[in-house]
């Protein structure tokens, strides 16, 4: 039925999306496409059209107006053909809970027309140990990579995540990245959504920064940063211990300077660092409402808001 | 193996298999029948008019509990806990799907018949079916229009913690005045009319020429109409509302 496909054609285009529930528009003109093979992140607030985003890419909602493409098909009409080639992890959905996991796996399988060996998906989950285990005696973690092993035993090549680590303790959210790079390595297209700025920068190749239904920003992780803001800032210690911070579009000769200055006087330079934007930095600045903190930004659960495992 | 059919099957044998595996599904499904058969039996023991009308009107509570009242539950629930919205977006279509739980619903209703029949005719002295061609008819349009009503019902229940109270609101009231434990001719007379509105009435007035007193069948296309009638109603109610997910908050 489907001609040889174009390998450049974009597994996912999205022109001018809308979407409105009654009065409300959740999504106001959204452009964006994901290569084959790329990892793609939708990363923002709570509220700013993520879900309802992927949610018209699954088929699960009506577009108001736009275009829609998803491996060359309109999803609203929700063919089966596409369904296919999919994997869709929700934000939370619930299965048989009086099954075991090897239960709903092997019978997930059966749903599609190639699908991956049984075993071998429910290793890739990280379930091997819980295979006999009742879904309803899973915890939040085992209960995730169940929705993964679910969505993937189909052997799909475009797989959604709907933010997939949202209330991970750190060590799950590492094995979920892992799970997800695995993906990745495949050559798999990964289209996720998260408000964690460390998972976009940790997972993605792009990242769109989306609020209040549109597209701010997107590019890669480390692109967006330099796109803001081209300028390198040096921030160092003076003789006086005073910190001090310059912007340049060259660290070169600055640098040269200070290092030369310190030589001279025999003393070091103490605490000097060289820094670009980061995404933080950028998504912080594009999100921020006016006259408000920051707040919507929300922390990775280890605490930490800088990127980690960056690869 | 992704022939409708097959796909059908593969539901159906997991529907049957999870049913088992939940006590309270269990329960509600096929314990209670028989143990209000068993019950009220023992009460009439000795007087064969009042088993007479309780073995057809338990048969009829039995479509009931393992349609209406089953399928309430599970669609609130499944629709609550995302199981159809997962399912909706996998290749499985839909009337797969839909299929094999209806052919579960199904099943339930045939052993639970099967078990009342018989306990009817070995404990209870009712003897067996007078007129099976009837008691299929019956049990096949029962099956439909309290199947049909019961998914109508889910889409008015907001929130699976509340379903036993809209479902057992509607259904002990129901079994009572439809004459399940008595014969509806001796309640009093606004129960009487309202009874005759009610589907439940009619059908077990079919199951009991059916199964007791061998009435032509000729006799009772009034009340196999207005069986239709609800089905036809149930079956747009159940359709048009149909949603995947839950509404939401």
């Amino acid at each position: 039925m489907i001609a040889a496909v174009d390998s450049s054609a974009p597994a996912i285009l999205v022109r001018d999306l809308h979407k409105s529930y009654g009065a409300v528009e959740a999504v106001r003109g959204i452009d964006f496409e994901v290569a084959t093979g790329e990892v793609f992140g939708l990363l923002g607030p709570n509220g700013a059209g993520k879900t309802t985003t992927v949610e018209v890419l699954e088929g699960y909602r009506e577009r108001t107006s736009g275009i829609v493409s998803v491996l060359g098909h309109d999803p609203s009409t929700r063919p089966r053909a596409l369904r296919e080639r999919v994997g869709i992890v929700l934000q939370s959905s619930g299965v048989y809970r009086h099954a075991t996991v090897g239960e709903l796996v092997a019978h997930w399988a059966g749903f599609y027309p190639r699908p991956r060996d049984v075993g071998e998906v429910i290793d890739l989950a990280g379930l091997r140990e819980s295979e006999n285990v009742r879904a309803r005696r899973l915890s939040g973690g085992q209960a995730r990579r169940l929705d993964f092993a679910l969505a993937l035993v189909g052997d799909p090549e475009l797989i959604f995540l709907d933010e997939p680590t949202t209330g991970f303790d750190p060590a799950a959210r590492r094995a979920a990245w892992e799970t997800i790079r695995a993906l990745a390595d495949l050559g798999k297209t990964v289209l996720l959504t998260t408000h964690y700025l460390d998972e976009a920068q940790a997972l993605c190749d792009r990242v769109a920064i989306v609020k209040d239904g549109r597209i701010l920003a997107v590019g890669a992780p480390a692109e967006l940063g330099v796109g803001a803001s081209s300028r390198y800032r040096v921030s160092w210690c003076d003789e006086g211990g005073e910190p001090q911070t310059r912007e340049t579009d060259d660290p070169t000769a600055l640098l040269h300077q200070l290092t030369s200055a310190a030589l001279a006087r025999g003393t070091g330079l103490a605490e000097l660092s060289v820094t670009r934007p980061s995404l933080e930095d950028v998504y912080l600045e594009l999100t921020a409402e006016p006259g408000d903190e920051p707040a919507a930004v929300t922390a990775g659960a280890g605490g930490s808001r800088r990127g980690r495992g960056r690869r | 193996m992704s022939g409708a059919l097959a796909l059908t099957w593969r539901q159906y044998r997991l529907e049957r298999r999870m049913f088992w595996r939940n006590p309270s599904a269990a329960f509600f499904n096929f314990v209670l029948p028989l143990l209000f058969l068993g019950l009220f039996g023992a009460i009439f023991a000795g007087s064969q008019t009042d088993l007479d009308v309780i073995v057809p009107g338990i048969a009829g509570m039995s479509v009931m509990t393992t349609t209406f009242v089953a399928l309430a539950m599970n669609m609130v629930y499944l629709r609550e806990q995302g199981v159809l919205k997962r399912l909706r977006g996998t290749p499985l279509p839909s009337g797969a799907y839909l299929g094999g739980l209806a052919a579960h619903a199904i099943t339930n209703t045939a052993i639970q018949l099967s078990i009342v029949i018989a306990a009817g005719a070995l404990l209870f002295g009712v003897g067996l079916p007078e007129n099976w061609l009837m008691l299929g008819v019956f049990v096949a349009a029962g099956v439909v229009c309290l199947g049909s009503l019961g998914v109508a019902l889910s889409h008015a229940i907001p929130n699976f913690d509340s379903a036993p109270a809209y479902v057992n609101a509607i259904f002990l009231p129901v079994i009572v005045i439809s004459g399940v434990f008595y014969d509806a001719e001796n309640a009093p007379a606004f129960m009487r009319d309202l009874a005759q509105v009610l589907p439940l009435t009619h059908l077990i007035d079919g199951l009991s020429a059916a199964l007791v007193t061998g009435a032509p069948f000729a006799d009772h296309l009034s009340d196999l109409a207005v069986v239709l009638a609800w089905a036809a109603l149930g079956a747009v109610l159940a359709v048009r509302g149909f949603s995947w997910e839950a509404r939401r908050g």
